[in-house]
């Protein structure tokens, strides 16, 4: 195949992918998007093996990893996609290094010349540390999220310096590598690669577990540019187009989510919030609260005419959509509107709440982003928080707050509130909540799911 | 314009414009489906096969044809894992559930 034809197939590919992800707009077109996007990948995949002769030991791996890749989507629980996609990060990662490390090895199989030309280096030096990085605190991410690792922060006095340091050192390895010729440059490439390694690891354990969609974002955008980087090194417009559109995506979700948080990316990343000890935590005396029973509960929003759920981490953690959604049709078949309100940063990813939702299968019309439902929460019967905290805790709108200036869920305009919790413990920005004290609000302690089917209970 | 464009420029070029795009198109996407744009582009990231097909290249067994076979498979799992529970998560998303009677909605 002819170079201008396999560039020519290439941007049929990308164009593709980007229809790809103009389809998410609206779940009607996202189907169909998500075919386009399938059809180009095999475009691409065709094209290039159309340049390539070693199709036995390809399609080898096409085989063991597809098989891998298909067996997992499968079976993976909607509740468990966050450490999925963190996994699946670290792979685009690690191949990125081993991409690099195969084109030092011998450009010419690439058609790169021969010693490795100065841009190449650049190039390569930089799909190579992102690479690693993404591979890396991909890794420590996953474990995170999957309760491998603690979700705690870790943190010891000096990291910032040493991560700096480390970062230094890093490039003054990669200058070494950028100037040395062929004879010198493995032992500065593979320094350098290791220091990246570390670094991923580095940057990631300082963040706790409830700032992870930030994490994972950030990390979703370098495994893009870690493609797109590698794009450069191999001149290839497929893999620089591709991975930008990927590293764009990661960005602004990355920016959306600091933004419903109200703080800064290096604010996050830099693990300042989980890591306060004590913050403005439980007060002098315990101020009480109203608790009630299931039953109580059941009774109020069957009595009311709309509702408006919050669903938060803890209904991801209990596994209690399908619970909720039942809870939900017993509600509408008497008579009561029952709306979701989902924060942006509600659960441990961007839009989990509404997968979660969506596979107990809430019809999405029921679904509102904060931002078309703030407004009517002063309209609204009750809000029924199911294991949501911070994001509808009225501090944020306090000055001296250390939340003040997030975006919240304004639940405590409702006219009454009940609030669904396993017990008093303090929410991740370790503040008290002030929600859960005012007079029209009603604590029912215990696991979601478990509360929620004892709702549903009391309801028939 | 006459005399030859250096290949990075080009790529450059391509770069930066293919950044527009990604950051226009991604803002159209509704939060509803944030978690499927992150398979789908999971998925996409995938593409990293391309490199490592070219890196597994000649038809010979050595150093860089084993990287390119370990790189092959890798990405394998993303691009497979990555567009199958992208399709997954977005048959999930249906509007009125057929059963429910038009009460108040």
């Amino acid at each position: 195949m002819a170079p201008n034809q396999v560039a020519l197939a290439y941007l049929i590919a990308s164009v593709l992918f980007i229809l790809a992800l103009k389809g998410l707009s609206h779940p009607e077109t996202a189907r169909r998007g998500n075919l386009f996007g399938i059809v180009g990948m095999v475009l691409a995949v065709v094209t290039t093996l159309l340049i390539t002769s070693n199709y036995a030991l390809i399609l080898l791996g096409v085989l063991i990893g597809g098989t891998a890749g298909a067996f997992v989507a499968r079976r993976v629980q909607m509740t468990q996609m966050p450490e999925l996609v963190a996994a699946m990060h670290s792979l685009v990662g690690l191949a990125a290094v081993l991409i690099a490390i195969a084109a030092v090895n011998d450009p010419g199989a690439f058609g790169i010349g021969d010693p490795l030309p100065k841009g190449n280096k650049i190039e390569l030096f930089i799909g190579t540390f992102v690479g690693a990085i993404t591979f890396s605190g991909s890794v420590i991410a996953f474990g995170k999220l999957s309760g491998k690792i603690s979700s705690a922060p870790v943190v010891f006095k000096g990291q910032h310096w040493v991560n700096l340091t480390l970062a230094v050192v890093m490039v003054v390895f990669g200058m070494v590598f950028f100037f040395s010729g062929k004879q010198g440059q493995w032992l500065p490439f593979v320094v350098m690669a290791a220091i990246a390694f570390v670094l991923g690891v580095l940057i990631i354990i300082p963040i706790g577990g409830a700032d992870m969609p930030v994490v994972i974002s950030m990390l979703n955008s370098y495994s893009g540019w870690a493609a797109a980087g590698i794009g450069f090194s191999l001149n290839n417009t497929m893999l620089i187009i591709s991975g930008s559109l990927v590293g764009s995506s990661g960005a602004i979700l990355s920016y959306i989510m600091c933004k419903a948080m109200n703080r800064s990316f290096f604010n996050v990343i830099l693990g300042g919030f989980g890591a306060a000890e004590g913050a403005a935590a439980a007060g002098a005396q315990p101020k009480a609260v109203r608790s009630g029973s299931a039953e109580d509960a059941g009774f109020l929003m069957a009595n009311a005419e709309s509702v408006i759920i919050v669903p938060g981490y803890g209904l991801a953690v209990a596994r209690a959509q399908h619970a909720v959604k039942e809870m939900a049709q017993k509600l509408i078949e008497k008579g009561v509107q029952v709306r979701y309100a989902i924060h942006p940063v509600a659960g441990r990813m961007p839009g989990h709440m509404n997968v979660l939702l969506a596979e107990a299968e809430v019809p999405y019309d029921q679904v509102f982003e904060m931002d078309d439902i703030n407004s009517d929460f002063g309209t609204t019967d009750v809000a029924l928080i199911l294991g949501a905290n911070d994001v509808v805790n009225p501090a944020a709108k306090t000055p001296g707050s250390p939340i003040y200036g997030m975006p919240i869920l304004e639940a405590y305009k409702a006219r009454s509130v009940i609030v669904n919790k396993r017990s008093m413990a303090a929410g991740y920005a370790g503040l008290d909540n002030e929600l859960f004290y005012m007079d029209k609000t009603m604590m029912v302690f215990g696991d979601a799911k478990k509360v929620v089917e004892d709702i549903v209970k009391a309801l028939a | 314009m006459t005399g030859h464009i250096d290949p990075t420029v080009v790529n450059l070029t391509v770069f930066v414009l293919a950044i527009f795009v990604g950051y226009h198109v991604v803002w159209t996407v509704t939060p509803a489906l944030h978690t499927p744009l992150m398979s789908v582009t999971n998925a996409i990231s995938g593409i990293i096969i391309v490199g490592a097909m070219l890196a597994a290249g000649p038809e010979r067994l050595d150093f860089g044809s084993a990287i390119g076979f370990v790189a092959v498979t890798l990405s394998a799992v993303n691009v497979f894992g990555g567009f199958l529970v992208t399709q997954r998560m977005l048959e999930m998303f249906k509007k009125k559930a057929p059963k429910e009677g038009k009460k108040a909605q």
